[in-house]
């Protein structure tokens, strides 16, 4: 056991202060394991969200140091000697300590036109090959941590919460039209109400995906393509009219 | 105990962040590295002497459309250029330098660049310098205002394929000096550059949506079934961009300096001529 000092931040949207605990840490012990103990021994009203303690629920996403990780994901020999700041999430509204109200994610989701599936085959089933799937299958494992989200600069730094979605509907909408059998067609939205214009691609949302999905190559880069080939690209249109789209 | 007056301890000025890494190590490289290398190519495309060493051409010049007739040592022989001798109408205040035409491409193509993007809003712009770290707290527009020209790329791509093509054309030309066949060291410095601006340009994000990202059933006919394919491959180069992008780059760093020392006599080519 080694004794280790932490610096969370207490308070609520009024205002509040970095409060310092020390307790004794134990070998292979998560930063999550911290905070409860901390809860135990000196602070048993400090809020914090958490569920799996396994990295798949998403619920304890915070800042470790000054990074967005999952509590339960970062491991305390993973961290350097000296104080641990742990703060809540900067990019959505406080609600108290460690804990933020993301709603706002909720409802851009409801914002996305759905999946809208092709004409049954003529023997009533919907067919699709694995390598078909195999893409938007990256997509699937994301656990809303909001991470990215987060990190995003276009919404922690600039607020842009009404022109841009953030990267996790990136990828959302990414999985939709990319998908074999979906016929919606997202692509004016994406450029005009979910803003893939404001992504500059800095690729902090791919750094810190603790599902390392390929956010920004995988994702947003292809769907800022499709907005080109939309709009920005007459040879692609002009061969598309004449060839057929493809 | 440390109070804060900031929500959740979250300072807003430039560059605030609780982060305890050495974050601005990455910046700082990259705007070291950027400056270096595009500061030396752009100075030797102005410079505009020394980029030939029979068989070898410096890639900073080519394909050469013209070429100074006169007055520029190691320059590219007037038969080598596409349309001969600069023209009587080149501006005075100019370098009569091959470098201002094809070459070109390139640095657009790179400008453009999806990973070259982030690589210099990070380095120069500060949007953001690094993850978790306040940015540059002015108006910010993305890629939707002034920057939309980012669009372009794929035009840049199209260009860079062009470019390619004369690319190898010089490395397998660099074979044959005064039509006997041999090799030197240059030979293997021009193939590997257009080796390496191979590498970077089908890893492309824009080539990779092109030959098969954009399309949405992989499996529907025989054609989207071989654009897989290509996709794959394209994928495995482009998960690598950034690497090949530094190294391309470096490499025809190298291939010129060489090229232009082989050139000015200071050092000797190693061949079988």
């Amino acid at each position: 056991m080694a004794e280790r000092t932490f610096r969370i931040w207490r308070g609520n949207k009024d205002g509040g202060e970095f409060v310092e605990y020390k307790i004794d840490v134990g070998p292979g012990w998560v930063v999550l394991d911290c905070i409860h103990r901390i809860q135990m021994q000196h602070a048993t009203d400090l809020a914090c969200r958490w569920n799996c303690k396994a990295g798949k629920c998403g619920s304890c996403s915070m800042e470790i140091n000054g990074k967005p990780r999952l509590g339960c994901m970062t491991r305390m020999n993973s961290l350097p000697d000296g104080p641990i700041t742990i703060q809540p999430l900067k990019t959505f509204p406080l609600v108290k300590d460690l804990v933020t109200d993301v709603k706002w994610n909720y409802e851009q989701n409801k914002r996305i036109p759905p999946f809208k599936p092709k004409a049954r085959n003529a023997d009533g089933t919907h067919r699709m090959m694995q390598e078909d799937v195999d893409r938007v299958q990256e997509f699937r494992k994301c656990i809303e941590c909001f991470l990215c989200q987060d990190v995003c600069h276009v919404l922690r730094d600039h607020k842009a919460h009404d022109q841009f979605v953030g990267p996790r509907f990136m990828i959302r909408l990414a999985s939709l039209e990319m998908h074999p059998l979906d016929t919606e067609d997202r692509v004016e939205k994406m450029r005009k109400e979910f803003g893939t214009g404001w992504c500059n691609i800095t690729r902090c949302c791919t750094e810190v995906c603790p599902e390392h999905i390929g956010i920004t190559d995988n994702g947003i880069i292809p769907m800022k393509e499709r907005v080109v080939d939309r709009y920005f690209d007459p040879i692609a249109w002009f061969l598309g009219k004449v060839f057929g789209k493809k | 105990m440390a109070s804060s007056t900031a929500i959740g301890g979250h300072q807003d000025n430039f560059a605030a962040t609780l982060r305890t890494d050495r974050w601005w190590l990455g910046p700082t490289l990259t705007a070291a590295g950027l400056i270096a290398f595009f500061g030396y190519l752009t100075i030797r495309v102005f410079y505009a002497q020394y980029v030939w060493a029979d068989p070898y051409m410096s890639p900073v010049v080519s394909p050469p459309l013209f070429t100074p007739a006169a007055g520029y040592k190691g320059a590219v022989p007037v038969n080598h250029a596409w349309l001969g001798a600069f023209p009587a109408w080149w501006p005075s205040f100019l370098p009569k330098s091959p470098g201002f035409f094809f070459p070109v491409l390139a640095i657009m193509f790179r400008a453009t660049c999806y990973y070259y993007r982030k690589a210099y809003y990070r380095a120069f712009a500060a949007t953001p310098p690094a993850c978790g770290v306040r940015g540059v707290p002015l108006k910010y527009r993305g890629e939707t205002a002034l920057l939309i020209f980012q669009n372009l790329h794929r035009y840049a791509l199209y260009g860079a394929l062009f470019l390619l093509v004369f690319l190898w054309w010089d490395g397998f030309a660099a074979f044959f000096k005064n039509g006997k066949f041999g090799f030197g060291v240059g030979t293997f410095l021009l193939l590997g550059n257009a080796f390496l601006l191979s590498c970077y340009t089908f890893g492309c994000h824009s080539w990779r949506h092109l030959i098969g990202g954009k399309l949405d059933c992989f499996s529907c006919d025989a054609q989207s079934r071989a654009r897989l394919g290509v996709w794959k491959k394209s994928s495995w180069l482009n998960a690598r961009h950034m690497q090949f992008a530094w190294f391309s780059l470096a490499w025809v760093a190298l291939t010129d300096l060489y090229i232009s020392l082989v050139s000015m006599g200071a050092i000797k080519d190693l061949n079988t001529w």
